[in-house]
């Protein structure tokens, strides 16, 4: 069995270290050496968009990552995403809208839609549909979660102005 | 009850929402326990094949490896039929699929498992177990599995024909038939008749969470299972079953559950982990992969039907007869009873023969898939009611309405109908905004169809109990996998008086809560709510005792009112009242337990509207509008994603979704690339519109709307393309994918 390698990586805006062994994916090391469970698993050949996180600002699936090339990287997770107890925009507008169902699809929707609204506040429906399409939900039929996408950008907007 | 409501048909925040948009909501495969060891499947390679000898011996000697399992370390006991919730079965066929004795039966059926300190070294000693197939050939269609010579899959199925045992061994677990009036007369009345066959692809329900099973066989004997299940009930009940154990001997702790649509009913890991957490004296946990999902959990039927329907000159139908044939994959059960149930259920006709054929194949075990088998049944008759409508040249709402099926119609299969709201779905898309519309543009066509689903009742428990600040705790055991939290505890908090968010509801283990069926049959809203409101009624009784004692008045003489108790002039709200229920006899704990019949069937219909590329096949759906009965919309926000999801299913199960086998049944798209759901980018908004007839059985008026919004959309679409090609051909094969469109294109070129 080949040794663990010792990763220093910045998780969430915190300095984190971990060992892992170069076999092992980041969304391995997120859910089962540093217990951050709310990045999901899918399916593992990233097609489902549930293990959706952040790398150096630009969403990766993170079953397709190497636990060893977070050294040094920046890794934001859902669980970074709320400013301590005030929900990101996102968030809260996933709720008002009921743009989730059973919920798992859900971390990796709210992240990717945050990287999207982050360089394009006012994206049209269109945009919203292309940009969220590496994503799989199949309990919403999307509907709610586009609705839910383009009134949290509003807020945002009107937030800013 | 007043229809005045205070709580019901408004939108609150779900109880489980801020767990679930933060990612602190645990999922089963979010489980991690202190010394926990990780389990790995073995699946058979071979769609069919004698299992001649396994050797687990160098599996065992790889370091890290605490465990293996085969089928020969389940307990001997005798065959015998179980009822888990989904019909009788024998427990040979739930223990066989659970790990395969004898025989593998599909392509990733299980045949062995190990635990190990990771997951990666359970996967490389399941690659070190020997086993010695001797390859049968396999069977993959109900055609093939019905002929002459076919390669039989279990020489111990005698074929039920008609009711009686036959004691002939063949791949027909059953043939049925339901019949009523004179068929032969009703097609001699008839001007025009129509008769098609059709055929659907094998498809997965596609939840988005694999399959996931942690156990532990602690020292005192009992299992604790955590899971994630449509009923922890019937899995703890399953596991008692497989493993040989009473119940009380097994704990279900059901984790938030990532999607099921019926498909997490069955038990898969649950048995496996538990023995090899015996074996071991740790804590085992098993996930699925993706591929593990697709070849080896249930999918739903494929389908073969041939329906026969008959007017007269006036639009009457005077006859319907259908041949059902589903694929039940590797052990009866094909979900073509339901199918022969809701066939021809919109309609009412007096002369109807229904024959349904139970097939077993060389493919996975089948599993529930969202109002299970009616929309194959649906997407046969809602394509000959189409085309008889563009006979006679009337409108196919019309056509529909003047024979909907309505109070008082019979089916086939015997029920009489009671109060129900086909007529209404139907009234609400001639109506609607969007049939009237103008469809412009050349390869565009409109289509519609209706669809229902019956429901069931199933047993289920509720407590409430209530705390000195006017909130209570609503604990119940359904599993809630699309809001249902918030539904049932907002029909609690509709009787007592207080807002939904003064209601906080918990889903728990087995141990703590009455026996609660499984989330399924469109029945958690309609009967766990009812359980919520005799629960709560139950509360209503003793407080109102409470303040009697305190008013020095009986309790009949208390009114409740808007959440303020009141007798004489004097009043107390509920929370005033809930703080003084410690000085005045101690807690108050309310208890429904249920088994409600009059489950109120729900009728869906849909109208949409599509644009072929008639160079490649791709469909466009360029607008979608689903109608269905809620009896009554507790929570309207998630009766609408209801009707979406179940829409989008539909359109997926419509153009892209199959399991696409080769000859030697290896499913070759066994990944969500391959598979291709649809995405975000595939569809437009999905309109929905809400009819409200109530179910008089519920105390709210609720149906229930899981299920019956998945049956329209395929023969809708079929029916739209029909009109987009021009007319003159028509797709009679689900997936209608670009393939299958090009070919009725050259059809007609040629």
């Amino acid at each position: 069995m080949p040794g663990k390698i010792h990763v220093n990586t910045t998780i969430n805006g915190e300095a984190t270290e971990f060992l892992c062994e170069p076999r092992q994916t980041l969304l391995e090391c997120l859910r089962d050496t540093l217990n951050l469970t709310g990045t999901k698993e899918g399916c593992g050949d990233g097609n489902c968009g549930s293990c959706t996180v952040v790398m150096d600002g630009r969403i990766v699936t993170s079953c397709l990552v190497l636990g060893v090339e977070a050294a040094g990287a920046r890794i934001d997770t859902i669980e970074g995403m709320a400013r301590g107890n005030q929900l990101h925009p996102l968030q809260q507008s996933f709720l008002e809208h009921a743009a989730l169902q059973c919920g798992i699809c859900t971390p990796g929707f709210l992240l990717a839609a945050r990287e999207l609204l982050e360089n394009e506040p006012d994206p049209s429906e269109e945009r919203i549909r292309w940009f969220l399409a590496n994503n799989l939900c199949r309990c919403t039929g999307y509907d709610k979660i586009v609705r839910a996408v383009q009134d949290a950008a509003k807020q945002m907007r009107e937030a800013k102005a | 009850m007043s229809t005045n409501y205070r709580v019901i048909g408004t939108r609150p925040i779900r109880h489980d929402g801020a767990d679930k948009v933060t990612g602190r909501a645990l999922y089963g495969a979010d489980i991690n326990l202190a010394g926990m060891l990780h389990g790995y499947v073995l699946r058979s390679p071979h769609a069919h094949a004698i299992i001649k000898r396994i050797d687990t011996a160098k599996a065992r000697a790889l370091d890290g490896v605490k465990a293996v399992v085969t089928a020969a370390d389940f307990p001997v006991t005798p065959d015998r039929i179980v009822d888990l919730g989904e019909g009788e079965t024998p427990l040979s066929c739930i223990r066989g699929n659970v790990l395969a004795s004898g025989k593998v039966l599909y392509r990733g059926h299980a045949v062995a498992a190990v635990a190990a300190i990771n997951t990666h070294i359970a996967e490389e000693a399941v690659k070190l177990i020997e086993v010695e197939y001797e390859v049968l050939p396999a069977v993959l269609t109900a055609p093939e599995a019905m002929a002459e010579g076919a390669s039989i899959l279990h020489d111990t199925l005698k074929t039920k024909e008609l009711g009686e045992q036959t004691g002939r061994v063949s791949n027909v677990a059953e043939h049925f038939r339901h019949t009523m009036g004179d068929v032969a007369k009703g097609f001699a009345d008839a001007t025009v008749i129509v008769e098609r066959t059709f055929d659907t692809a094998t498809v997965h329900q596609g939840y988005i969470e694999p399959h996931n099973a942690t156990a532990l066989w602690n020292n005192d004997g009992r299992v604790h299972v955590w899971c994630s299940t449509q009923g922890s009930f019937v899995v703890r009940d399953t596991i008692a079953c497989v493993l040989d154990l009473p119940v009380s001997q097994v704990k279900v702790t059901p984790m938030e559950i990532g999607g099921g649509f019926g498909g997490k009913i069955p038990v898969y890991l649950e048995p496996v982990a538990a023995l090899l957490s015996k074996m071991s004296g740790r804590p085992v946990k098993i996930v699925m992969s993706r591929k593990d999902v697709f070849e080896g959990s249930g999918p739903t039927p494929g389908s073969h039907t041939r329906v026969k329907m008959g007017v007269n000159a006036e639009g009457k139908i005077t006859a319907a007869e259908a041949t059902l044939a589903f694929e039940a994959g590797a052990y009866p059960g094909a979900m073509v009873g339901p199918a022969a149930m809701t066939v021809f259920a919109a309609y009412d006709v007096a002369n109807v023969t229904i024959d349904g054929y139970d097939v077993v194949v060389n493919k996975p075990s089948t599993a529930a898939y969202r109002a299970p088998g009616a929309p194959n049944a649906a997407f046969a008759t809602e394509q000959v009611v189409d085309e008889i409508a563009e006979k006679l040249g009337m409108d196919p709402i019309d056509l529909r309405l003047k024979n909907a099926a309505k109070e008082g119609t019979r089916r086939a299969d015997g029920p009489k109908f009671r109060k129900i709201g086909c007529v209404e779905v139907l009234q609400a898309m001639k109506a609607s905004e969007h049939y009237r519309s103008e469809l412009g543009g050349p390869n565009r066509g409109r289509g519609v169809a209706v669809g229902f689903w019956f429901n069931v009742g199933l047993p289920s428990s509720v407590t409430i109990s209530v705390n000195a600040d006017g909130t209570v705790n609503l604990v119940e055991g359904s599993t809630d996998i699309g809001g249902t939290r918030t539904s049932i505890a907002m029909q609690a908090a509709e009787v007592l008086g207080i807002t939904a968010e003064q209601v906080r509801p918990t889903v728990v283990d087995t141990d703590s809560v009455g026996f609660t069926g499984v989330t399924g049959g469109s029945r958690t809203t309609f009967a766990t709510g009812m359980a919520a409101y005799e629960a709560a009624q139950d509360v209503v009784r003793q407080m109102k005792e409470r303040a009697a004692k305190i008013w020095e008045t009986t309790a009949d003489a208390v009114a409740l009112d808007a959440g303020v108790f009141s007798h004489e002039g004097k009043q107390f709200t509920f929370a005033e009242l809930a703080e003084k229920l410690g000085s005045t006899g101690g807690p108050v704990v309310g208890r429904g337990a249920v088994n409600p019949r009059g489950a109120g069937g729900s009728f869906a219909g849909v109208v949409v509207d599509v644009e072929v590329d008639p160079e490649t096949g791709k469909t466009t759906i360029l607008r979608f509008t689903s109608v269905q009965d809620a009896g009554k919309a507790i929570h309207p926000s998630y009766v609408e994603g209801q009707m979406q999801g179940g829409s989008v299913q539909g359109i997926g199960w419509a153009l892209n979704e199959e399991y696409y086998m080769n000859t030697e049944g290896t499913m070759t798209n066994s990944s969500l690339l391959d598979y291709r759901m649809p995405t975000a980018l595939d569809l437009p908004m999905i309109e929905t519109i809400i009819v409200e007839v109530p179910n008089p059985s519920h105390p709210f008026g609720v149906r229930g709307v899981g299920e019956a919004n998945i049956v329209p959309p395929t023969p809708a679409i079929a029916n739209a393309l029909y009109r987009a090609l021009g007319g003159g051909v028509r797709l009679t094969r689900l997936p209608m994918n670009p393939p299958a469109v090009m070919r009725a294109v050259w059809s007609k070129a040629n």
